[in-house]
């Protein structure tokens, strides 16, 4: 075993002992992968593992770094960048990927992506364009 | 500011591009001549052509620290990056298959699944599945 793999089981005794907390942070997860375009809340994703709403929070900010629901924004944000690409509209992919507002999402958008979605469609059709002409 | 592109340090710049590209299944996004030894050589994910760019640096023939250090991490067996996958074990197997060398097959860490390979160049590299 060289060192990089003692460190990792040195790690995941400390870290991973609690086998029922990745259980259900992990169910969390592929639950809001399958559903991400519903509309889903932190109350909905608590019931499911019958657990408390503060409680899912804190497990899966604990193992994942970040809130289930900004797992959630950037998963549907990730999402509308690959329907985008594929032709969508704006507002079709807005409301595709589960958001309610298409003026929401394309702020959204913006922020994490650093364009608008409109802007990013045509910069991507541009870029694909220039590859297919050389 | 924004993140193009990211350096692994490779030990042959043309064998790394056809590890990289014909093992591992990424394309060459740009190779610009810097000099008879050394290339500006990048390569990009298949399903992210125009995401982050992997630059395969000839770092460690160019500077005797980046030789040490990238040794030094191969040794221990501590990956130099990782890239994401969405199914480990056929990535695994796929590679395998292709006669990729994994010094730790696919395993369980809490939320995510690993594996190491060799990247015949100098490096370990991670593969990883969140799981």
């Amino acid at each position: 075993m060289n060192f990089y793999q003692q460190e990792l089981n040195r790690i995941s005794k400390i870290c991973y002992k609690n086998k029922g907390q990745i259980k259900t942070v992990i169910r969390t997860r592929n639950f809001i992968e399958n559903n991400f375009e519903q509309e889903l809340s932190l109350k909905l994703l608590s019931d499911c593992q019958f657990t408390s709403k503060f409680h899912l929070l804190r497990l899966f900010k604990k193992y994942y770094g970040v809130t289930p629901m900004q797992y959630l924004t950037d998963r549907r944000i990730e999402k509308s960048k690959d329907l985008l690409q594929s032709g969508m509209t704006v507002t079709e992919t807005c409301f595709a990927v589960g958001f309610e507002s298409p003026s929401s999402f394309s702020t959204l958008f913006k922020n994490k992506i650093g364009v608008a979605p409109i802007e990013f469609q045509k910069k991507q059709f541009s870029q694909s364009t220039l590859q297919l002409n050389l | 500011m924004k993140v193009k592109v990211i350096g692994i340090p490779v030990l042959d710049q043309e064998i790394a591009l056809q590890f990289y590209t014909e093992k591992l299944g990424f394309i060459k996004k740009h190779d610009v001549p810097l000099s008879e030894t050394s290339r500006w050589l990048t390569v990009v994910s298949k399903e992210e052509q125009f995401g982050t760019e992997v630059l395969l640096e000839p770092s460690p023939n160019h500077f005797e620290p980046a030789k040490t250090y990238q040794k030094a991490l191969f040794e221990a067996g501590i990956p130099y990056t990782q890239f994401n996958v969405d199914n480990l074990q056929e990535e695994y197997e796929r590679l395998v298959n292709l006669g990729v060398t994994f010094s730790m097959q696919p395993t369980e860490m809490g939320t995510v699944k690993i594996a190491v390979f060799n990247d015949t160049c100098g490096n370990n590299i991670q593969l990883i599945e969140m799981l």
